[in-house]
């Protein structure tokens, strides 16, 4: 498994990029990982969509699908594209310490 | 008489009634089975229909063949589940109890989810091939085709058998050449994923042979609407598409009645534990086949290697025993990459599909991930199997569980492109 150094913290990283243990995650960290996503800054929208996906994976050990986020957080489907463009579902659980939205098979 | 009931008769619901009913005491079980609709569908064959490669008869049977003496078969539908009260009420007011309820009643497509999809172009301009009815209407449709742009658009995951977009367009890129016009024929595939497939080995080699084929791959398109009257698709990011001939794989829901009855997620898929398959939510409720949420493809191999793992464990639980966590996910699927060639993937939950041999390690004789004749060969007898072993409920002599043996874990020394 490669690591990687964000936020001036060397952590685990699949791949994919995405951090291995979903402990490793801080702010700052989210924040470095948006910026590789092509997100300068982490601005309020983002962090509603990263705070409810970060609780939702709590309940459910998984990082939500995008209709998980929409029907979950309020964020409606086109202004989760405006946020986190292209793959929004996949950019969240990057930037949110989680793992790969499952049932992308 | 302790009562289990299935609903669903497709494949999974078949596999499941003739595993149980060699497995239980029929002194002390009595197994039902529902379903409304009295034909078995070939859906493997559905792909090979647009090409004029299978007939709509070819590919149904009638369920009750299939399925056991001893299995009770009613043909209606399901109105309704009540699993506090452990009931299930069909539609003709039969009221059913049950010990076990076994829930196999798959999924299938919704355009209308999407708008300007399944509206007055449906079956003009946007197709479809993910039922035996759609896929027959396009058959004529590409028959007739003399050029242009054809888009073939998933709008959302997961969907039945993932790769069969894929193969829809590398099917396509061999009969449009054939028929001497590939020079006509613009193939494109708009797709939600960040490539080809999900898992990074497969997308970059499924990605190589895709681009090979000249088929362009228009990445992370998640298509809000279709506009029917100017023939484009327009995605959330606002990216239009335009196509000739639209061919859409919609939404893919599980059935109404499980969402109805409480026992489904946003997609009326049923949450069930990954390796068991029993209900989140009852513990006398298994979910089996394309309608359980277990993060693996929808796909006939899935379902069969489940089942197969799922009876004996299912006998133990009856018995008072624990369950065991068997399943990982295990898939198979043959990709048809055109002119008598194709493509095999072998993996589960864990393990991404990587090339190499299979089931024999360094033998095989199927070649996975690469394109081979012999991958075509395994598709077509694939169809022989369904009908005989796996819808008997009989063993397949493959393990059930996914085996690392075989698989090239060093494999880009081996393609030299290290």
């Amino acid at each position: 498994m490669a690591t990687k150094v964000l936020a001036g913290v060397t952590v685990e990283v699949n791949e994919e990029g995405f951090l291995v243990n979903p402990s490793d995650w801080t702010k700052e960290i989210a924040a470095e990982l948006a910026k590789e996503e092509g997100i300068a800054e982490l601005t309020e929208a983002h962090w509603k969509v990263i705070d409810f996906s970060r609780q939702s994976a709590g309940t459910t050990g998984a990082a939500p699908t995008l209709r998980g986020i929409t029907s979950g957080s309020g964020v409606n489907t086109k202004e989760l594209f405006s946020l986190f463009p292209k793959g929004p579902a996949k950019k969240v659980a990057k930037i949110a310490g989680l793992g790969k939205p499952e049932g992308c098979v | 008489m302790k009562k289990i009931v299935i609903l669903g008769a497709g494949t999974a619901g078949t596999m499941v009634a003739n595993h149980l009913t060699r497995l239980m005491d029929l002194n002390e079980w009595q197994i039902t089975i529902v379903d409304e609709d009295p034909i078995h569908y070939y859906q493997a064959g559905y792909i090979f229909v647009p090409f004029g490669k299978a007939t709509e008869k070819q590919l149904m049977k009638q369920k009750k063949n299939y399925l056991p003496s001893k299995v009770r078969m009613l043909q209606t539908k399901i109105e309704l589940i009540q699993p506090e009260n452990n009931k299930v009420i069909l539609q003709d007011k039969t009221v059913l109890d049950y010990d076990f309820l076994v829930i196999a009643t798959g999924c299938d497509i919704y355009p209308e989810e999407t708008p300007g999809l399944g509206e007055h172009e449906w079956g003009k301009s946007i197709h479809s091939f993910y039922t035996l009815k759609t896929a027959v209407a396009l058959e004529e449709k590409i028959r007739n085709f003399q050029g242009g742009r054809i888009v073939v658009n998933v709008v959302e995951n997961p969907i039945k058998c993932p790769v069969a977009p894929m193969e829809f367009l590398m099917l396509s890129d061999a009969y449009f050449t054939q028929k001497g016009i590939r020079d006509r024929v613009e193939l494109i595939y708009a797709t939600p994923n960040s490539g080809a497939f999900t898992k990074p080995v497969a997308s970059q080699l499924i990605g190589d042979i895709l681009d090979r084929k000249n088929i362009k791959v228009e990445e992370d398109f998640y298509v809000e609407r279709a506009d029917p009257d100017a023939k484009k698709i327009i995605s959330y990011d606002e990216r239009e598409l335009e196509y000739d001939l639209l061919v859409s794989i919609p939404v893919n829901k599980g059935a109404d009645v499980i969402g109805k009855s409480g026992l489904g997620d946003d997609l009326n898929f049923s949450p069930v534990n990954k390796s068991t398959f029993l209900s989140d939510k009852f513990a006398n409720i298994f979910v089996l086949g394309d309608a359980a949420n277990v993060p693996t493809s929808k796909a006939g191999s899935v379902a069969h290697y489940a089942v197969d793992l799922f009876g004996e464990n299912f006998k133990r639980y009856t018995e008072g025993k624990e369950l065991e966590e068997k399943f990982d996910g295990h898939a198979n699927c043959f990709i048809e990459s055109g002119y008598g060639k194709g493509v095999l993937l072998d993996f589960n939950y864990e393990q991404e599909p990587l090339p190499g041999r299979f089931p024999v390690p360094g033998i095989g004789p199927f070649a996975l991930l690469q394109e081979s004749p012999l991958n075509h060969i395994g598709k077509l007898s694939f169809e022989w199997m369904y009908w005989n072993i796996l819808m008997r409920g009989r063993k397949v002599p493959l393990a059930p569980t996914m085996s690392m043996a075989g698989k090239w874990t060093n494999w880009e020394k081996r393609f030299n492109i290290a």
